[in-house]
């Protein structure tokens, strides 16, 4: 009881002493300031990318062995992979022979084209050329329509499944299945649409694009580009087994001889998952780096003012301490003060944060300040207040009385 | 009667250094309940030293002081606090009111470090703000009060917690004559009341309103006079 009383006495008492030194008080929180406020934001960035490449990798499928050329995120020169033998379509059916341990799998190639419906045009849509399995391999969901067959797979048929973002730009009021589309020079009709997908880290869309035949695709566009093979493992527990099997098929179909190093790469998420750690990890660092020295800054600061008012007010303490007042109430009141100026920074520093989140939010990526963070904010500010009030806060609460009293 | 202060041999050193500063020589005292007591002294005398002794805001480097029969002397910070807070209302030269706040949470503060709810101590402050005729000052900080008004808010916070003394510092060393003619009759009053009352003074018109003097000299007692 005679605690709580003392200490709403003593924020009254602090609330007063901030008061009267509003200039000082809120300077001397500029370091805690600038700490809350970096330390929001970088959560609030965390979390904005966080959400972009949940969705993003979704996209990716994290069972499915992406056979290529280039390794992503590859340790090697640029040169290296580019001197590579092309992986064909020869190589795709050798792996769809032996491979015992897929799901399924699909060949895709790809390039940009202009396409044309009536009088409208839409530029540098990405053109897939692939089989059937495309759909089982990706798990791909048809929003209207249908996907290619086998037959028209294998026919090279002039069909096409389009992207979200073809059918908003061509189909806005009408059905598209069955309608006829123009990619460059050629006539393709369209049998269903892709359900929407998103965008790849909130960069480039993943709706804006059309996937054919890979037959068709050879056909119409050639053949001198290196295919990507990929492959949907049986059992995800089991992908490592996948891909030592794809490994040694794809040695076999390269004719590498032991001791040869592969010259093709096997990507997986994994790969994804990795630098993306690497990347946030790099992010919170840098943040706690700025937010740890802007607070560490931030409370010298604080200790710094918190000495001026103790010494300030060395005849209020010895007017207290005559009338009563214990060391621990001494104590306690400057250490309210220290935490106060501190959590009156942390509320500034989030003020200024979450504007910022807003404005992040709308123009760079979908992002929010997350609940926890700007708890979190608060506690650690009314941390680092204690930690820096408790040096002047006790050596006002062990001062004498009398000379305190006789203290002009 | 017993003896409401028992001071034994009380000696106090002050060490500067290599020096040892005797302030106090080994001062023997004994102060009844209800007795009006004038301390006086030229400056240098112990006669500072000695109020601060009996107002538990110093301890003595030797010697024993019982106040209602506890032993003070041997007491530790917080418990000395506790004594200064139920026991004892200063009264300052300089009155030593918080600036910042006004009559009512200065007379109220002592009643707040001994944990009295609210409600009581508003009652109670102003009862005592109403006893020393401040009654329509109660709002007032004490910038807007004059020197009197102030040194009266002052007693009314070293009376609000019934203290066993109530001790003065020069209580009319920054008040003219007249006011401090008004502040004296308040303690006259008080003392006819049943107050033991000790004042620490330098001028004999202070001193003449008390009952019995207390004469200082280097450390020591040299007179102690009823009157």
């Amino acid at each position: 009881m005679n605690f709580l009383l003392e200490l709403k006495e003593n924020i009254i008492i602090s609330y007063k002493a901030i008061i009267a030194n509003k200039m000082r008080s809120v300077l001397a929180t500029l370091g805690i300031v600038i700490g809350i406020t970096a330390v929001t934001l970088m959560q609030t960035a965390i979390e904005g990318i966080n959400r972009a490449f949940e969705s993003s990798i979704a996209s990716i499928g994290t069972d499915v062995l992406y056979i290529q050329k280039f390794e992503w995120f590859g340790r090697e020169d640029f040169e290296v992979y580019r001197n590579r033998k092309d992986i064909t379509l020869q190589h795709f059916n050798f792996l769809k022979r032996f491979a015992q341990t897929s799901a399924s799998m699909c060949p895709t190639q790809g390039t940009l084209k202009t396409l044309q419906f009536q009088n409208l045009t839409l530029e540098d849509v990405f053109i897939i050329g692939t089989t059937d399995e495309y759909q089982t391999t990706f798990g791909t969901n048809i929003d209207d329509g249908r996907f290619f067959t086998t037959r028209e797979s294998e026919g090279g048929y002039p069909v096409c499944v389009i992207g979200m973002d073809v059918k908003n730009a061509f189909f806005e009021n009408v059905n598209p299945i069955g309608k006829y589309i123009k990619v460059g020079t050629h006539t393709f009709k369209v049998i269903g649409v892709v359900e929407k997908q998103g965008s790849l880290l909130g960069l480039f869309s993943l709706d804006n694009r059309i996937i054919i035949p890979i037959q068709r695709f050879v056909k119409l566009f050639g053949t001198r580009r290196s295919i990507s093979i990929n492959v949907k493992a049986a059992d995800i527990n089991n992908i490592e087994e996948t891909k030592e099997e794809i490994t040694s098929i794809m040695r076999k179909a390269r004719k590498l001889k032991p001791g040869m190093r592969n010259d093709f790469g096997i990507n997986q998420q994994e790969a994804f998952q990795q630098t993306y750690d690497q990347l946030t990890f790099l992010i919170k660092a840098i943040g706690l780096i700025i937010t740890s020295l802007s607070l560490i800054v931030g409370s010298v600061g604080i200790a710094n003012i918190m000495f001026v008012s103790v010494k300030e007010r060395t005849k209020e303490i010895g007017i207290r301490k005559a009338i009563g007042a214990r060391r621990k109430t001494i104590l306690f009141q400057f250490l309210i003060e220290s935490s106060l100026i501190c959590l009156l920074g942390g509320l500034i520093g989030l003020a200024i944060a979450f504007p910022i989140s807003l404005v992040i939010d709308a123009l760079v990526l979908p992002t929010v300040m997350p609940l926890w963070i700007v708890i979190l904010g608060i506690f650690i500010s009314v941390m680092f207040g204690l930690l820096a009030g408790f040096f002047p806060a006790y050596s006002g609460a062990k001062m004498d009385p009398v000379e305190s009293l006789r203290y002009e | 009667m017993e003896n409401l202060i028992s001071l034994k041999e009380i000696v106090k050193v002050y060490e500067m250094g290599e020096e040892s500063l005797y302030a106090l020589h080994g001062v023997s005292l004994d102060i009844k309940k209800n007795e009006y007591v004038g301390i006086m002294g030229p400056s240098g005398s112990g006669k500072s030293t000695l109020m601060n002794i009996i107002g538990c805001l110093d301890t003595p480097t030797s010697g024993e002081y019982f106040l209602n029969n506890k032993n003070v002397s041997e007491m530790f910070d917080d418990e000395l606090a506790e004594i200064r807070n139920k026991e004892i209302g200063f009264v300052f030269q300089t009155f030593n009111l918080l600036p910042r706040s006004d009559a009512l949470h200065n007379v109220e503060l002592p009643l707040i470090y001994s944990g009295l709810t609210k409600r009581e101590r508003i009652r109670k402050a102003e009862e005592a703000l109403t006893n020393v005729g401040l009654a329509d000052r109660m709002k007032h900080k004490p910038n807007e009060l004059s020197g009197g008004q102030r040194q009266r808010v002052a007693l009314a916070r070293a009376l609000v917690n019934d203290p066993s003394i109530i001790l003065a510092d020069e209580p009319t060393g920054n008040l003219d004559t007249k006011t401090g003619e008004e502040i004296m009759a308040l303690f006259e009053e008080l003392s006819n009341k049943g107050n033991t009352i000790i004042v620490v003074t330098h001028e004999e018109d202070i001193a003449k309103h008390t009952k019995r003097i207390v004469k200082m000299r280097d450390g020591l007692v040299c007179e102690d006079r009823i009157k």
